[in-house]
């Protein structure tokens, strides 16, 4: 699939996703400080031929809205590009013997489940770990905000599953 | 020359990623320059007018509980009025003009975001520019302190909430008079820490803890929270004090903002005597 076809799926995304974080997953307040960050699965699921910059623009761009959103200037969009930057490395890290084919995106209906369920519960990681660190710099204990990042990334993942389940309905979503 | 561009090319990507970071945290650590700028924050005009839609819809699920609570505050209001006084009758009636001797001026705004689980947490108002809200106001509910106002646009203006660990206020103990400064620690939204009352305060768990009136933006004695736990710092003589917050922030519906009129004078007559 041409890159020119994909774009009005993604630009849907993007909003899409935007509006889920800001509208409905911020109101969702466990237990005092875990937050489902979903927005991260528009980086996530970018074609396997995004340019390397564009990344770290769409990145940039994303965590900026979503920022402006949340009164967190800075730090959705530090995290966010810090996320795109170590995309390509770690998209080549879980590559398939022969590479990626052409055309194809880095969804569960292209690799199967296994492989992207890999390699977003990393992508995810790396995007909290940066952005909870950053977020409580020298004020709190390396322990807390380590703990306080792994229920995110759990949350986070659980959260990007239950997403996949509504679009597989329709495979092109997504 | 062309030496410098080829590196610029072929190292673009991390060169990108570099610059972009540098912009980020700038970003981050001056919070303060950039926070005050309308259009970065939650009270710019589009994510103002999604948050109000959105919460006019969320707002029927609570109205039985926003009934409750108007009600709640109303009969409060009641109970304060000089009439229901038992010396009410043979008190001198005195005639004063209220106008000329109000201080503060209330004005009713809906919350229209709000969070409790980030380290920064801000609320959204409905009210702004045009309503007669000012940066610098203090957002009270009627249960208590809720923060102050960051910045204003139009017809939005974004709130410092109480939980945000940017924010200090001065608060005194009730019983005794001593004032320290209160400040949220990030961790649970129900309790902040009050730290500065001296080692010979005797704070007892349950006591009032109520705003100062030192500054420019609450009046006094609007309740912040009661005494839960109180521990000292035996090397410098201060009393660690932690507060349960009197305002649930999770349930956050209608508050107040305060706009103290002789502000600005009050602010003039400080700036003067800083620059001595």
């Amino acid at each position: 699939m041409k890159m020119i076809n994909l774009l009005p799926r993604y630009l849907v995304n993007f909003v899409v996703f935007i509006l889920l974080q800001v509208l409905l997953l911020n109101n969702l307040q466990f237990s005092g400080y875990v937050n489902p960050y979903l927005y991260v699965l528009f980086i996530i699921t970018l074609p396997f031929s995004t340019p390397k910059w564009l990344l770290l623009i769409l990145g940039f761009i994303t965590g900026l809205i979503i920022d402006i959103f949340m009164n967190t200037l800075g730090l959705h969009t530090s995290a966010t590009v810090f996320m795109a930057f170590l995309r390509p490395f770690i998209l080549s890290s879980f590559s398939p013997r022969d590479g990626y084919e052409v055309g194809t995106r880095p969804v569960p209906s292209d690799y199967g489940f296994g492989w992207f369920f890999k390699y977003m519960v990393i992508m995810v990681a790396t995007h909290h770990l940066f952005y909870f660190f950053v977020e409580a710099f020298d004020k709190e204990l390396f322990l807390s905000t380590l703990t306080k990042s792994l229920i995110s990334i759990v949350v986070s993942v659980v959260f990007i599953l239950i997403a996949m389940l509504f679009a597989k309905k329709d495979s092109r979503t997504l | 020359m062309r030496n410098f561009i080829r590196f610029i090319i072929r190292n673009h990507f991390f060169l990108l990623f570099l610059l972009l970071e540098i912009v980020s945290f700038y970003f981050i650590f001056n919070y303060n320059q950039y926070h005050r700028k309308v259009y970065l924050s939650s009270s710019n005009q589009v994510s103002g007018y999604l948050y109000k839609n959105f919460s006019s819809v969320i707002q029927y699920f609570q109205l039985k509980k926003t009934n409750e609570e108007l009600a709640r505050e109303n009969s409060e209001l009641r109970n304060q009025l000089d009439k229901n006084s038992f010396y009410a009758p043979m008190l001198p009636e005195i005639e004063v003009d209220t106008v000329a001797a109000q201080h503060y001026r209330y004005s009713a705004a809906r919350v229209i975001n709000n969070s409790v689980n980030k380290h920064f947490n801000y609320l959204t108002l409905n009210k702004g520019l045009k309503h007669g809200i000012r940066p610098d106001m203090g957002v009270i509910s009627s249960r208590g302190l809720v923060g102050v106002v960051l910045n204003t646009s139009e017809s939005y203006s974004t709130v410092i909430s109480l939980l945000n660990t940017r924010l200090r206020v001065s608060a005194r103990l009730r019983e005794t008079g001593f004032f320290g400064s209160l400040n949220w620690d990030g961790h649970s939204y129900r309790y902040a820490t009050l730290s500065g009352i001296p080692a010979h305060a005797t704070p007892l768990v349950g006591d009032a803890v109520v705003t100062s009136g030192y500054s420019s933006i609450f009046p006094e004695n609007i309740l912040v929270g009661t005494i839960d736990e109180v521990t000292i710092d035996q090397g410098e003589g201060f009393y660690e004090i932690r507060v349960l917050l009197s305002v649930d922030f999770k349930k956050l519906e209608y508050v107040h903002v305060v706009e103290k009129l002789e502000a600005e004078e009050q602010l003039e007559l400080e700036k003067l005597s800083e620059n001595d």
